[in-house]
C-alpha cells in the first residue's frame, strides 16, 4: 500500500509543479475560526473582523508588521512636535478607496473624529482618548494634537479599530467594507466564507494574488479533512487539536508554531474573600502545574509564562520561577492565609478550549490543596456582563490577547480589582515616555509586580498554529496583532 | 387507541412469569439491568477515579489496564461510562417523572371533565407539544446557562403533553364502562372513580408509555449534551463525551466508538423491555409514538 | 366540515399566538447586554448606552413584542443584533440549506422505510421479518448524531470521498453542494427511517386481517397484487400520519446534525445566535420552527378528518 502511494504521490507533484511553472496560482482559500458579525473593524471588538479585513481590506494612517513593530502606510511620514503633543502626518497622495472615490486629510479627520465622537461606537474608544483635535492642513497633511504626551500613539494608529473609512461608505462597512487596501470586499455567505479580490491600480506594492476566499470552518473535525485534502491552502489560526502530528507528517503541508500576543490567565476577583489575601493567590499559583496545563490544551503548545508579557516582546523577562509547582508550599501559604482546611469556589469558563479544557485540569490540581471548584461555563455574552462587566465571579480563565496591554491592571475598575498605588505610578510614567530603553526598564519592574501579586495566575502564551501548504510564501509566522495579511503572500514553486 | 382494554386483574407475579415468556423482555431486561448495574456499582467502585485528571496518561488505546482507553484528560474511558450511566438514567427518569406527574392528571381531569375544559387543557397540550424537547432546552438554555437540571426541564416539559395524551385518551375508554357507571350511582365524584377505577386500568398503558419516553430521554439527554446543552463537564455523560471525541477522531476514533454503543444498548434495551411488556400487559396494545 | 375546518384553523391561529407571547417573553428576560457583547470588553457605557437607542432596545417591552409579532405578517422579523441585517434574510440564507437537508432525508427515509416494512408484514413471522425487525429496532436506538460521526469517520476521514463538513452553497453547482449533504441526510434519515418501517409493517398487518382483503384472497387474486393495490393503498394513511409528525422531529434533528457537520443552516444560526445574544434571530428562528410544528399537526389533524368522517365531531 505505502510504495505505490508515494509513488502516485510522486508523479502527481511532478506534474503539478510543471503546470505550475507556466503560470503561478493567484488564488487562495484561508481557513479562519471565528465568523465575523460584520465586517468593520472600527465598530466591533471581533478579533474575526480584523483577521479578515486588516491590511487587506483597511488600512491605517500606521500599520502593524508581522514582527509588531510600527511602520508607514497611508501616511508615508510624520513628524513629532518637541514635547511629543502634535503629530503631523503627510499622507499619500493618489490613493482611492474602492468605490472610485478620493482619499484626503479630510477622510482622515472624518475617522478620527467619528471614532472618538459622543455617540461612537468604537470598541476601543481608549485609543483615541488622547486627542485633543483633528486639523486638516491641506489635502495632503493632516495634523493631530493632543490632550498628554502618547507614548503609545503611533502604534495606536495602526490598529484596526483606528483604520480610514470614507464618510460616503462609513455607514455600510459592516455589509460592504470599502477600504483603501489592496483587495476589495466581494461577497459574504453568511457562515460560510468571506470572498475578496484584487483591487487593480492599488496605490501601494501590488500584490501576488488575485482572489481570495476566507473559509470559516470552527472545528478541527472539520479544519483537519480540509487541510488535508486541499480544499483549503492556509490556516493562520489552526483548530488541529490532538491532529497536529498527523498533517506535520504530510509534505504538502507546512506547520508554523509562532507567538502571540495572547497572555493565558486564570484571573481572581481581587476583591472578593478569600482572594483579596495575597497568600491565597500564592497558594493557587503555587499549585498549578502549567506544564499539566498545557498538555491538556489539545496542541500541548504553548509557552509557560510568569506575569503579563509576551516572550516574544523584547520588554519580557522570565518570570515562572516565582511561584514554581510545589504542593506542600502552596499547602504552607493556605494555612498562613487561615485557610488550611481548604474553601469552596466558583470558576467562569468562556467558550474557548484553552478555558473549558484547561480550567478542568486546574480544577483537578486545586483539589489537591482542598480549593473546590465548581466549573460553571459562561457564554461570551454572560461572561462579559458577568465577569467583566459586574465583577461577578471567584475564578475565570481568560487569554488576553491585545498587544501591550499591561496598563489594564491599572485601570480603575477593571475586572481584576486589583488595586496598587506603586504599579499605577509606574504605568502612568510609562504612558509619557518615549524612549524605549527607559520604556523596556517601566515594563520590567510592572511585570515584577505583578508575579509577586499574582492578581491572576499566569498560565502560558497562547501559541498560534499555522498551517499552510508548502509552496505559499508571505504568510505570517507570529501574530503580533490578529491579522491575516496577504499582502506579501504569493504562490511559488 | 385501543378501545377494548382488557381489564386484567393479575397479581404482578404472574404477570412477570408471563412477561419472562417474552423474548423481547427478557433480552430488554438483561440489557437493562446491565446499565443500571453498571451505574450502581459506579456509586461505590470505579476501575479508576474520573474526578482525577492525568494528563500524562492522555489519549491511550484500549488496553488491559484501561479496556476502553483514555480520554484527553488520561481519564479512564471505562469508567466514565459507568459514571455517564447514572447520570443518563437519572436525567431520563426524572424528565419521565416530570411527565407523568404533571400529564397524568392533566389528562384525567380532561377526559374526567370533558367539554370546555377538556377543551382548553388539549389546545395548551398542543401549545406545549409545538416545542420539541431541544428547542425547549434551547430557550432554558439561552436564560439559565447550559446544566443537567435544564435538560432534565425541558425533556420533561416534552413528555408531558404526551402522558396527557395517553392518559386521556386510556381514560375516555374507560368512563363509559359499566363498572364506573355502578361507581356514580353509588355517588362516587369523579375525582375518586379517577383514583379507584380509571387509573389502575389505565396503569399499564403509562407503563408501557413510561418506558418509551424513558428511552427517548436517554436519547435526548445525549443529543443536549453533546451540543453542549445538557450535563456539563466534569460531569461524565455519555452525549459530552461524543462531543470531545468527534474532535479527536482522526486519530482516536475509540473514543466515539464506546459511548455510542452505551447508548444504543441502553435505548434498545429499555425499547425491546417495553416492547415485551405491552405484548404480556396487552396483546391488543399498539404502540404510541 | 367548512365548520370544522374554520374552527381547527382558529385554534392553530390562538395556538400560535400564545406560543409566540411564550417566545418572545421566555426570551425577553435573558441575561446579557446585546449592545455590550457587540462592542466588547473595552466599550465605554457611553458607546453601549447609544448602541442600545439604535437599536431599540430601550422601547417598552410591550411596545416591542407588538411591533415584533406585526412584523411576522410582512415577513419582517426585525434586525440582527451582530450582523445587522434583517433578520429574515439570515433566515432567508439559511433555509436553503435546512430546507433541502430535512426533505432529502424524509424521502431517503420514506424509500428505505416502505419496501422494508412491505417486505417484512409480507414475509411475516419468518426469518426475513424477523431480521429486518431486529435491525430496525436497532436502528430506533442509535442516535442520529453518533451515527454521523462513523460515517465521517467512515466516508470524509478514512475513505475521503465526500467532505467531512461544512457547505460550498448552491452557487458552487448542484454535485458539490448535494455531496455535502449526502451524510447529513443519510444520518438524519436512517433512524426515522427505523422508526417508519415498524410502522408501515404494523399499519399492513391490520389491514391485511381486515375482511376485504381476506375477501380478495378468497376470490383468487394474486397475493402480489392484493398487497399493492389494496392493503398498501389503505396502509398509507397511518404512515402518512406518522410521517408528518415526524416532520417536527427531523426538523429539530437538522439543528443537531448541523452542528455535526458545520452546516450553515437554522440550527447553526441559533446556535450561534444564542452565543452572540442576538435574541431577535433566535426568536425568530425558534417561532418558524413551532409554526412549522404547528402547521404540520394542523394538516395531519385536517388528513384524519378527510380519511374519517366520525372523527370530526370528538376531536
Amino acid at each position: 500500500m505505502k510504495p505505490w502511494k508515494s509513488i502516485l504521490a510522486a508523479a502527481v507533484l511532478a506534474l503539478a509543479s510543471s503546470t505550475a511553472a507556466m503560470a503561478a496560482r493567484t488564488d487562495l482559500v484561508v481557513g479562519v475560526v471565528l465568523e465575523p458579525p460584520h465586517l468593520d473593524p472600527t465598530a466591533g471588538a471581533a478579533a474575526a473582523i480584523d483577521e479578515i479585513v486588516y491590511a487587506n481590506v483597511f488600512e491605517g494612517l500606521t500599520r502593524i508588521t508581522e514582527t509588531g513593530e510600527v511602520a508607514p502606510d497611508l501616511a508615508e511620514s510624520w513628524e513629532i512636535s518637541e514635547d511629543g503633543k502634535v503629530y503631523t502626518f503627510k499622507l499619500h497622495t493618489g490613493v482611492k478607496f474602492h468605490d472610485g472615490t478620493d482619499f484626503t486629510a479630510e477622510d482622515v479627520k472624518f475617522s478620527l473624529d467619528r471614532a472618538r465622537a459622543e455617540d461612537s461606537t468604537n470598541a476601543q474608544k481608549g485609543l483615541f482618548a488622547a486627542i485633543d483635535s483633528v486639523e486638516v492642513v491641506d489635502p495632503a497633511t493632516v495634523k493631530v494634537s493632543l490632550k498628554y504626551p502618547e507614548g503609545l500613539f503611533l502604534y495606536n494608529m495602526g490598529v484596526g479599530d483606528a483604520v480610514i473609512v470614507a464618510p460616503e461608505s462609513a455607514d455600510t462597512n459592516k455589509e460592504k467594507p470599502i477600504g483603501t487596501g489592496p483587495f476589495k470586499f466581494d461577497s459574504w455567505a453568511k457562515g460560510s466564507s468571506v470572498k475578496l479580490s484584487k483591487v487593480e491600480g492599488y496605490w501601494g506594492d501590488p500584490v501576488a494574488l488575485d482572489k481570495v476566499e476566507f473559509r470559516i470552518i470552527p472545528d478541527a473535525a472539520a479544519a483537519v479533512p480540509a487541510l488535508l485534502s486541499g480544499d483549503v491552502q492556509a490556516f493562520p489560526n489552526a483548530p488541529v487539536g490532538d491532529a497536529l502530528p498527523q498533517i506535520e507528517a504530510d509534505p504538502r503541508l507546512k506547520v508554523v508554531i509562532g507567538t502571540t500576543e495572547g497572555e493565558t490567565l486564570l484571573s481572581m476577583n481581587n476583591k472578593k474573600p478569600p482572594f483579596d489575601k495575597l497568600e491565597v493567590r500564592q497558594a493557587i499559583a503555587s499549585a498549578i502545574d502549567r506544564s499539566a496545563v498545557i498538555a491538556g490544551n489539545g496542541t500541548g503548545l504553548g509557552t509557560p509564562i510568569g506575569s503579563h508579557m509576551s516572550p516574544a516582546n523584547p520588554a519580557y523577562i522570565d518570570l515562572t520561577g516565582t511561584y514554581p509547582f510545589d504542593v506542600a508550599k502552596a499547602k504552607e501559604y493556605l494555612k498562613a492565609a487561615g485557610l488550611e482546611n481548604g474553601f469552596s469556589a466558583t470558576l467562569k469558563l468562556p467558550p474557548p478550549p484553552y478555558a473549558r479544557e484547561g480550567g478542568q485540569v486546574i480544577a483537578s490540581q486545586l483539589r489537591d490543596i482542598g480549593i473546590n471548584l465548581e466549573i460553571v461555563p459562561v457564554e461570551w455574552a454572560d461572561w462579559l456582563s458577568q465577569v467583566f462587566k459586574e465583577k461577578d465571579f471567584d475564578l475565570t480563565i481568560i487569554s488576553h490577547t491585545e498587544a501591550n496591554d499591561i496598563d489594564i491592571y491599572s485601570r480603575p475598575g477593571y475586572y481584576f480589582q486589583y488595586e496598587n498605588p506603586e504599579f499605577n505610578k509606574v504605568i502612568e510614567e510609562l504612558k509619557i515616555t518615549n524612549d524605549p530603553a527607559k520604556r523596556n526598564e517601566l515594563l520590567g519592574s510592572a511585570q515584577k509586580m505583578l508575579a509577586h501579586d499574582v492578581p491572576a495566575v499566569y498560565l502560558f502564551e497562547l501559541p498560534k498554529v499555522g498551517v499552510w501548504d508548502a509552496k505559499l510564501e508571505g504568510m505570517w509566522e507570529n501574530a503580533p496583532t490578529q491579522a491575516t495579511d496577504l499582502t506579501k503572500v504569493k504562490w511559488v514553486d | 387507541m385501543s378501545d377494548q382494554l382488557s381489564i386484567t386483574q393479575d397479581s404482578f407475579g404472574s404477570i412477570l412469569a408471563r412477561a419472562f415468556r417474552s423474548r423481547s423482555f427478557v433480552i430488554g431486561f438483561i440489557l437493562t439491568a446491565i446499565v443500571a448495574l453498571m451505574a450502581g456499582i459506579s456509586f461505590f467502585w470505579t476501575p479508576y477515579d474520573v474526578t482525577k485528571l492525568i494528563v500524562s496518561d492522555r489519549m491511550q488505546p484500549p488496553s488491559a489496564a484501561h479496556w476502553f482507553g483514555t480520554d484527553h484528560f488520561g481519564r479512564d474511558n471505562f469508567s466514565m461510562i459507568m459514571v455517564g450511566a447514572r447520570n443518563s438514567i437519572a436525567v431520563a427518569l426524572v424528565a419521565v417523572g416530570i411527565g407523568m406527574g404533571l400529564g397524568v392528571p392533566l389528562g384525567c381531569w380532561a377526559a374526567a371533565c370533558g367539554g370546555w375544559i377538556d377543551e382548553t387543557l388539549m389546545r395548551f397540550n398542543d401549545l406545549v407539544f409545538a416545542f420539541p424537547a431541544l428547542l425547549s432546552a434551547v430557550m432554558i438554555t439561552a436564560i439559565f446557562g447550559p446544566g443537567a437540571i435544564n435538560a432534565i426541564i425541558a425533556i420533561g416539559i416534552f413528555n408531558i403533553p404526551v402522558f396527557a395524551r395517553v392518559a386521556r385518551g386510556g381514560a375516555l375508554s374507560i368512563w363509559p364502562r359499566e363498572f364506573i357507571l355502578a361507581a356514580r350511582a353509588s355517588g362516587k365524584g369523579p375525582m375518586l372513580i379517577t383514583i379507584e377505577h380509571v387509573l389502575p386500568n389505565i396503569a399499564n398503558l403509562l407503563l408501557v408509555q413510561g418506558t418509551i419516553q424513558f428511552a427517548l430521554g436517554i436519547l435526548a439527554e445525549a443529543g443536549l449534551s453533546y451540543v453542549g446543552l445538557g450535563a456539563q463537564p466534569p460531569m461524565p455523560s455519555w452525549g459530552r463525551m461524543l462531543f470531545d471525541a468527534q474532535t479527536r477522531m482522526v486519530v482516536a476514533p475509540y473514543l466515539a466508538l464506546f459511548p455510542g454503543f452505551a447508548i444504543v444498548l441502553t435505548v434498545l434495551g429499555l425499547n425491546l423491555l417495553g416492547d415485551g411488556l405491552s405484548d404480556t400487559l396487552d396483546p391488543k396494545l399498539r404502540r404510541q409514538r | 366540515m367548512a365548520a370544522y375546518l374554520v374552527k381547527r384553523l382558529l385554534v392553530g391561529l390562538v395556538t400560535l399566538l400564545a406560543a409566540s407571547i411564550v417566545v418572545f417573553s421566555v426570551l425577553e428576560i435573558v441575561p446579557g447586554d446585546p449592545a455590550q457583547l457587540m462592542l466588547g470588553m473595552n466599550a465605554t457605557p457611553e458607546a453601549v448606552a447609544a448602541l442600545r437607542e439604535q437599536l431599540g432596545l430601550d422601547l417598552p417591552l410591550i411596545w416591542r413584542y407588538l411591533s415584533w409579532l406585526g412584523g411576522f405578517f410582512v415577513l419582517d422579523f426585525g434586525r440582527s443584533y451582530t450582523y445587522s441585517v434583517p433578520v429574515s434574510e439570515l433566515i432567508a440564507e439559511r433555509i436553503v440549506v435546512s430546507l433541502p437537508l430535512a426533505i432529502i432525508s424524509l424521502i431517503l427515509s420514506t424509500a428505505i422505510a416502505i419496501p422494508v416494512g412491505l417486505f417484512a408484514a409480507a414475509r411475516r413471522g419468518k426469518a426475513a421479518d424477523a431480521v429486518s425487525m431486529g435491525l430496525s429496532q436497532f436502528g430506533v436506538a442509535v442516535p442520529n448524531f453518533w451515527f454521523a460521526l462513523i460515517l465521517i469517520y467512515v466516508f470524509a476521514v478514512w475513505l475521503r470521498m465526500v467532505p467531512a463538513g461544512g457547505f460550498p452553497g448552491w452557487s458552487a453547482g448542484l454535485w458539490p453542494a448535494l455531496k455535502a449533504l449526502i451524510l447529513p441526510a443519510i444520518a438524519l434519515a436512517l433512524p426515522q427511517a427505523a422508526i417508519l418501517a415498524r410502522v408501515t409493517r404494523q399499519a399492513l398487518l391490520e389491514v391485511l386481517g381486515e375482511d376485504y382483503i381476506r375477501t380478495a384472497r378468497a376470490k383468487g387474486m394474486p397475493w402480489r397484487y392484493v398487497l399493492w393495490r389494496h392493503a398498501l393503498r389503505n396502509a398509507m394513511i397511518p404512515v402518512l400520519t406518522i410521517l408528518g409528525l415526524q416532520f417536527a422531529f427531523l426538523l429539530a434533528g437538522t439543528i443537531i446534525i448541523e452542528n455535526v457537520f458545520y452546516l450553515p443552516g437554522l440550527g447553526r444560526l441559533i446556535f450561534q445566535a444564542i452565543t452572540q445574544r442576538d435574541l431577535i434571530v433566535v426568536e425568530g428562528v425558534v417561532m418558524l420552527l413551532v409554526v412549522a410544528v404547528i402547521v404540520v399537526n394542523l394538516l395531519v389533524d385536517l388528513s384524519y378528518a378527510l380519511v374519517d368522517p366520525r372523527l370530526r365531531s370528538r376531536r
